[in-house]
């Protein structure tokens, strides 16, 4: 058993993943973060590299429904599991309500925190339809932004959580 | 024409929609085919001289691309302001994390452990890490005196004036280093081929200071270097100057190895290696009448530039013209100087140099204020500059300036006597105390004195085959919103729809050079003329009788197209000229600082927990007169931003130093606030109008860096009756304090 | 990220006993990764030692939470989302919800686990503090089997436990015993969320006729590793809440406490700090 398994070492897997509602399969070294799984080799640049470390969030995605930092989950352990990225929340040319919120209320600066922080909002959102302004400021805790100061970004998904409520 | 307004309305933003779905490309989106990854080794020790360098075992060095110093085409110099700092270290270096030398190899897994094996051998020499060492000239470590650059501001006679002050106010005030945090890191891409050139995508605020750099270090004329912005995830001055090293190394690499490089740096090294806001220290000294009026004074200003020049003198510049603050003095001199020390150079961060010594100044009115034996708010309401008096270096007040009815409605807003009273009556009870704090300032829009005339920047409006309109400038976006603001300008000025113009890439190729992105100076300076480039457009069009004076969009486009169709492309320009009545001395440091001032009162509202003895702000009021709002939703969040940096530099924000070296260097211990550190920042502007910019626009971007220091610090001082001259104000200083002034107690005995 | 992925081997064995017989086959020469809060983290900055990883992630045999009328069972798979959402934990072990519901933010919580705080060890640890006061036991396993060690025992300094390296923390237990106390606890770090603490306190007290009945406090951050305060505890069992008392526990915890300088924070301050959140909570005991 020992033997055959350091065999592994320097050895690429078939790793089988859905991302955004399509099966894919990659090959990959099992300990390749999901973050450069999604960015070289599915294309996926939309997830950042902001720190690398699990503190900005910005490289956000749900795991199985899950908000989780892509930089900290080693491809093998989202084997099998279903992934979402910010690519994948529009439904073809038609916005989600977040992100047309995000566009209105000036919740996207420089933009590069936006992607984590619209994942975020959304699994927050999906658990508390109807958030109170600290539980926005909770939920959203996990993801920096250094332009915004947050309070654009709050108010956007309150009003995505009121189109939301109206829809 | 439309009758519509574009500008003051809040359209959406041109890269919107990019930015929200995950397409928009950021220069890690960005791969290009054949292309190696670049990284940086850099030196271990503060000042020393190099010796051996040796390559390690365990790594195949022949797989690798191996640049240094001697591998430069042209001058080994990040070409600036002194051109004294080096692209890579030849012989030595002159702080931790100086670039020494690049590899590059297709594998960036392989790269972290080729650069930890390459070793070097080196030979210290005494190095200097503060201010005060600096001063002492124990060693010299750059010039004849350790000095980069110092002015000196003077106005009537302030040595006369002692004798005949009431009382004499003395202070001395002192920030920290900061680092931008844009949570996107640093990056380049370079592509090079004797044909064509030089080509360098990346994360940049100035592409033609990458430019001009590319040229010196690379040997290239103007024509074989080409610059292109990628979307910039954040920048804040900290992509100002530090991109045109990470390009040098980038294009270096890829001349050696003939094909495209790609440099990314990881937030360690993005910390540790690039600029940070310089840390300052202001003395002040100041005299004062019975009643309360600044009869004048000595400001003595010192930031510390750390091992190169680079912007330094610019930084100290806007120190030095921002020291004085928005009062009246009729006697005054300003010393300051910026010094070297053995640190990675400090460099452009949103502000850039005035919330330092506007810090000072605000803490320092504060204080006058227990003096004298007023209220800060009559302090202030004394001292506050007029229209037709003249500011320190003696540039006249001419807009209709009521700075007292400014502060009056801030404390309107905020409730500020209500609460003062309050806070007064419960802070004897309970485990926290709140204050209350102003601060009233004001910010140059646009360079400092003859900046702008030396840029004599130009900008381009084309109509599009298309009958569309394009908007050609070099000036950049990172978050602002430059693109759309620059796109409501021009629209505005056609009367056209938003949506037909858009603006071009800013790509050195295809754009002029409309100055650098820094300075508050895009939407003034260059949105004016935009304004004056789309005038162009439409006086062509009149003129050839395409258009009437009256016009729909769709006639509007229409002559556009034909008059493409008939001459080929049709651009108009506009180059920037100085208005005759600015004057500026550069030598005595006297004259028109700044084409416009943006004024502001900003008041914040602290509560300290006594038993943490954490700091935090409840209420933000920020109050502005920038001239024109020209996208209401743009500028708060221009604002709320600016003071959420504000707030973590005062609070939250410490760089942790040891010999020149920053010690935490990742998120997880530079402490920037999250959203559930931040209050709701309450902004309000108030419209004066401004002649200078374009529709009445002034400039916003820095300005909300200045005011949050020392208003949270009033605040702090309000609530414990303990003054507090240095930020970052951590929770440890105020227990220290806390413990300091009720003595003999022991730790712990505080609360 | 500065590791070479190619170095580095994943398993992601399908059951409990396949992970521990792999443990058993080579002690010591796999690490265990369950949500990889803290291993990826070392590992994106290249300092991994282990080559060798084993995935206990999402194991259905570690992350059931198990209810009887005597105690709770937390399989160490939990993440600080179950425990944050579990009806028992919040309401009979709130310590422990709170602790989990600042450990990070929600991505953090979402994938770290009760097991990987534990075994990780960190003196700045937030929901250890809370096992020490619930007099927490933990259930290991490895192939010999499984063994039940009190929680105080098992961490033994800086970052070291009594874990054998063939062995995995299989679960938590609380005993069901706490409700009737008044829980206190309080996170002292350098903002409101992502926060390493600087100090982290949990309590629990109960008064009966004007006097301190029981108390039983926590503090982290402040030691090598999570200490209970005995001697505090000694000292106010027993006694009406008045502010000597609340001068001479301040006085007492801040000697049992060996707190130090480091790059977050100061050992004056965490002393400090840590003897008022004592005295904060005594005071409570007295309001109650
Ligand atoms: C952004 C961020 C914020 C954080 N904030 C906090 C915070 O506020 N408070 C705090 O306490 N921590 C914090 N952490 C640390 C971390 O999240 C916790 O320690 C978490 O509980 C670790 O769990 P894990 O499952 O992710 O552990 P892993 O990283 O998977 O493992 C950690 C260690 O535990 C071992 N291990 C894990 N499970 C078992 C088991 N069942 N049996 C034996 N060994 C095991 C592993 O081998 C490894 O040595 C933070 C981390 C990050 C990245
Ligand atoms: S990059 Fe993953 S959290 Fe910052
Ligand atoms: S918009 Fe720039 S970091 Fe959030």
């Amino acid at each position: 058993m020992t033997e055959s398994l350091s065999l592994e070492i320097r050895a690429l897997h078939e790793v089988s993943l859905t991302v955004n509602g399509e099966l894919k399969t990659v090959r990959a070294y099992p300990m390749e973060r999901l973050l450069d799984v999604l960015r070289h080799q599915l294309g996926l640049t939309g997830a950042k590299e902001g720190c690398g470390e699990g503190e900005c969030g910005s490289c956000s995605v749900l795991l199985n429904d899950a908000l989780v930092n892509s930089c900290l989950v080693p491809v093998l352990q989202a084997k099998d599991a279903d992934i979402v990225t910010i690519e994948g929340l529009a439904a073809g040319v038609q916005l989600d309500v977040l992100q047309e919120a995000f566009l209105k209320s000036g919740g996207a600066q420089c933009g590069i925190c936006t992607p984590g922080m619209i994942l975020a909002a959304h699994h927050l959102l999906r658990r508390k339809p109807n958030p109170t302004t600290e539980e926005i400021r909770e939920g959203l805790s996990g993801n920096l932004c250094r332009c915004t100061g947050y309070i654009q970004i709050v108010e956007a998904v309150a009003e995505a959580a009121r189109r939301r409520a109206a829809a | 024409m439309t009758g519509d307004h574009i500008v003051g309305v809040s359209v959406p933003r041109k890269e919107g929609r990019d930015k929200v779905t995950g397409r928009a490309q950021y220069v890690d989106d960005l791969t290009l085919p054949g292309m190696l990854f670049g990284a940086t080794v850099r030196s271990q020790v503060p000042r020393s001289k190099i010796g051996k360098i040796t390559f390690g075992p365990g790594i195949a060095w022949d797989e690798f691309i191996v640049v240094t110093a001697r591998d430069i085409p042209g001058k080994n110099v990040i070409a600036l302001i002194a051109n004294d700092q080096p692209c890579l270290a030849d012989g030595v270096v002159n702080h931790p994390e100086e670039p020494i030398l690049l590899l590059a190899h297709s594998d960036r897994h392989l790269l972290p452990q080729a650069v930890a094996a390459v070793s070097i051998e080196y030979d210290q020499l005494p190095a200097l890490f503060t201010v005060e060492q600096s001063e002492t000239r124990s060693e010299v470590i750059w010039g004849s005196d350790n000095i980069f650059k110092s002015y000196l501001v003077e106005k009537g006679d302030v040595d006369g004036i002692w004798k005949k002050a009431d009382y004499i106010v003395e202070g001395e005030y002192k920030t920290g280093a900061q680092e931008q945090l844009y949570i996107e890191n640093n990056g380049m891409i370079a592509s090079f081929d004797a044909q064509q050139g030089m080509t360098v995508w990346g994360s940049l605020q100035c592409p033609f200071y990458v430019h001009k750099a590319l040229m010196a270090l690379c040997n290239l004329t103007a024509d074989k270097v080409r610059v292109v912005q990628m979307e910039t995830g954040g920048a804040f001055g900290g992509k100002e100057e530090y991109p045109s090293m990470i390009a040098a190394h980038a294009a270096l690499l890829a001349i050696k190895c003939g094909r495209p490089v790609k440099i990314i740096y990881d937030r360690l090294e993005d910390m540790a290696a690039t600029t940070k806001r310089h840390p300052s220290r202001t003395r002040h000294r100041t005299a004062l009448s019975k009643d309360g009026r600044i009869l004048g004074g000595e400001i003595e200003l010192t930031i510390d530039g750390g091992a190169y020049v680079t912007l330094s003198p610019v930084v100290l510049s806007r120190a030095t013209i921002h020291a004085g603050g928005a009062y009246y003095w009729p006697n005054v001199r300003i010393t300051a100087k910026a010094v070297a020390t053995n640190a990675p150079p400090h460099g452009a961060f949103r502000g850039f140099g005035a919330p330092q010594s506007l810090f000072a100044l605000e803490r320092h009115m504060d204080r006058i204020a227990q003096v004298v034996g007023l209220s800060p708010v009559e302090i202030r309401k004394r001292n506050f500059l007029q229209p037709g008096q003249m500011t320190t270096t003696e540039q006249t007040v001419r807009e209709p300036l009521d700075l007292v009815r400014l502060l009056d409605r801030a404390l309107e807003l905020s409730d500020y006597h209500a609460k003062k009273q309050r806070f007064a009556k419960e802070n004897e009870l309970g485990t926290s105390r709140k204050g209350i704090g102003i601060a009233a300032f004001l910010h140059g829009a646009g360079f400092t004195g003859s900046g702008e005339r030396n840029l004599s920047s130009v900008v381009g409006v084309e109509g599009c085959a298309d009958g569309t309109i394009k908007v050609l400038v070099s000036s950049t976006e990172f978050g602002q919103g430059t693109k759309t603001v620059l796109c409501q300008i021009a629209a505005e000025t056609l009367g056209l729809p938003y949506e037909n113009v858009e603006i071009a890439q800013a790509d050195t190729d295809q754009v002029p050079n409309s100055g650098p992105t820094v300075a508050s100076r895009t939407v003034m300076v260059v949105g004016k003329l935009v304004q004056s480039a789309a005038l162009g457009i439409k006086q062509t069009l009149m003129g050839s009788g395409l258009l009437g004076d009256s016009y729909s969009a769709e006639q509007f486009r229409s002559a556009c197209r034909t008059q493409v169709a008939a001459h080929g492309q049709f651009r108009s320009w506009a180059r920037y000229e100085a208005p005759a009545d600015v004057f500026w001395d550069d030598d005595k440091y006297r004259g028109e600082a700044y084409a416009a001032f943006a004024w502001a009162v900003y008041v914040a509202e602290a509560t300290v927990d006594m038993t943490t003895y954490n700091v935090s702000v409840d209420d933000f009021l920020a109050l502005q007169e920038v001239g024109k709002v020209l996208h209401p939703v743009l500028a708060r969040g221009q604002i709320a931003g600016g003071v959420a940096q504000g707030i973590g530099y005062t609070l939250y924000e410490k760089v942790i130093w040891q010999n020149g070296r920053m010690q935490n260097g990742q998120m997880t211990n530079y402490i920037m606030p999250t959203s559930a550190d931040l209050p709701v920042v309450r902004v309000f502007f108030e419209e004066m109008g401004n002649v200078h910019g374009a529709f009445g626009a002034k400039g916003i971007g820095e300005l909300p860096m200045d005011g949050p220091a020392p208003a949270i610090v009033n605040a702090v001082e309000d609530a414990l009756k303990v003054p507090f001259d240095s930020i970052p104000l951590l929770p440890e200083d105020v227990f220290e304090a806390l413990l300091a002034k009720r003595e003999p107690q022991s730790v712990g005995g505080v609360r | 990220m500065r590791s070479n992925p190619a170095d580095y081997q994943l398993v992601a064995p399908a059951s409990l006993q396949a992970v521990v017989s792999l443990l058993a086959a080579e002690p010591g020469a796999w690490l265990p990764i369950a949500g990889g809060t803290d291993v990826m983290v070392q590992y994106a900055a290249g300092k991994l030692p282990a080559r060798k990883l084993v995935s206990i992630w999402n194991l259905p045999e570690l992350r059931r939470i198990e209810v009887s009328p005597e105690e709770i069972r937390i399989g160490a798979g939990c993440t600080y989302t179950d425990l944050r959402e579990h009806e028992v934990v919040q309401s009979e072990f709130s310590l422990l919800a709170r602790a989990a519901a600042w450990t990070g933010g929600i991505a953090n919580q979402n994938r770290g686990t009760l097991g990987g705080n534990i075994v990780n060890a960190s003196p700045a640890a937030d929901s250890l503090p809370a096992l020490l006061v619930y007099d927490a036991e933990l259930i290991l396993i490895s192939v010999r089997g499984e063994r039940r060690v009190p929680y105080k025992d098992f961490h033994t300094g800086y970052k070291k436990t009594k874990l054998a390296s063939d062995e995995l923390v299989r679960a938590v237990c609380l005993a069901r015993r706490f409700s009737g106390y008044l829980a206190y606890t309080r996170k002292v770090g350098a903002r409101n969320a992502q926060a390493i603490s600087k100090v982290c306190i949990a309590a629990l007290g109960r008064r009966a006729s004007g006097v301190v009945e029981d108390v039983r406090i926590a503090l982290g951050s402040v030691a090598p590793v999570p200490l209970r305060l005995a001697e505090t505890e000694r000292l106010v069992t027993g006694k009406p809440v008045e502010p000597s008392l609340l001068v001479s526990a301040k006085r007492v915890a801040i000697a049992e406490i060996q707190p130090i300088d480091d790059i977050r924070s100061t050992a004056r301050y965490r002393a400090a700090v840590a003897g008022n959140l004592v005295a904060e909570f005594l005071e409570k005991i007295g309001e109650n």
